[in-house]
């Protein structure tokens, strides 16, 4: 298969940022694909299967990422990143709900 | 951020008592609410929130490190403390193997961006060979002190 190289932007909606639950299953979701990805955050750029690289871009609610892939599923690998962020993670209201919790 | 205005030296355990993690929490959290003095802070209450936390997803990130976290209400700024085993604790860690430096954060619940800076700050070092050699040849406060000075003026 034939390597291609796939960019897009996202803007990071969760109140909480990229905090590292949901860096975590982005990192889960990224090492699902043989593609190298990487992800922006100004100058600074992190391994998209590296949870201490991920954390250390300290994606806060309306930041704007830039993730790459290059690699044969690198489409794939996009597409599927682009909805984990764009659904919030699915993380969003179950983690505020559990952290309220927790704060009791 | 610099890991000096997070991490309350006074609190760092050099040497853990325990090598089980709800343990190894609840030793962390106690020593950071009695050295920062925090006030109206029920350190068992705010330790079963981290374990709560743990219990979710580990923090034991691989590479002998775990950092344990957790946003409370009654947390009013962002405060580390550093604990340190030589025997190893199990932390469900990625890589499975035992951790040997843990960096316990305590955030408030009201500004998740400053919990993101602070991570990204512990994170940003943690990523460190030498920060993380450093923190695991050391047994004393004095050398995890140095390791983390040293640690912070790298990046200046």
């Amino acid at each position: 298969m034939s390597k291609s190289t796939h960019e897009i932007e996202v803007e990071i909606r969760n109140p909480e940022g990229l905090h590292m639950r949901p860096a975590m299953l982005f990192v889960d979701l990224a090492n699902s694909f043989d593609s190298d990805i990487s992800v922006r955050h100004q100058d600074v750029c992190a391994d998209a299967k590296s949870i201490m690289q991920m954390t250390m871009l300290a994606a806060t609610c309306g930041t704007r990422l830039k993730v790459t892939a290059v690699g044969p599923d690198a489409g794939q690998a996009i597409q599927a990143l682009r909805g984990l962020v764009e659904n919030k993670f699915a993380d969003d209201s179950q983690a505020s709900v559990s952290e309220k919790e927790g704060s009791v | 951020m610099k890991l000096a205005d997070i991490v309350c030296f006074k609190a760092i355990v050099a040497q853990l008592n325990s090598n089980k993690r709800d343990d190894v929490i609840s030793e962390l959290v106690k020593s950071l609410v009695d050295r920062q003095k925090m006030k109206g802070v029920d350190a068992k209450n705010l330790a079963k929130a981290v374990v709560k936390r743990e219990n979710e997803a580990s923090t034991g990130i691989g590479k002998g490190v775990a950092v344990p976290h957790v946003k409370h209400e009654s947390v009013t700024e962002p405060v580390a403390v550093v604990g340190c085993s030589q025997q190893g604790i199990d932390f469900a860690s990625l890589d499975k193997q035992p951790v040997y430096s843990v960096v316990l954060l305590l955030s408030p619940t009201a500004n998740p961006d400053k919990h993101l800076q602070a991570m990204e700050t512990i994170f940003k070092n943690l990523q460190k060979d030498d920060f993380r050699r450093f923190l695991r040849q050391a047994q004393t406060a004095e050398a995890i002190i140095e390791a983390i000075k040293d640690a912070d003026e790298d990046d200046s």
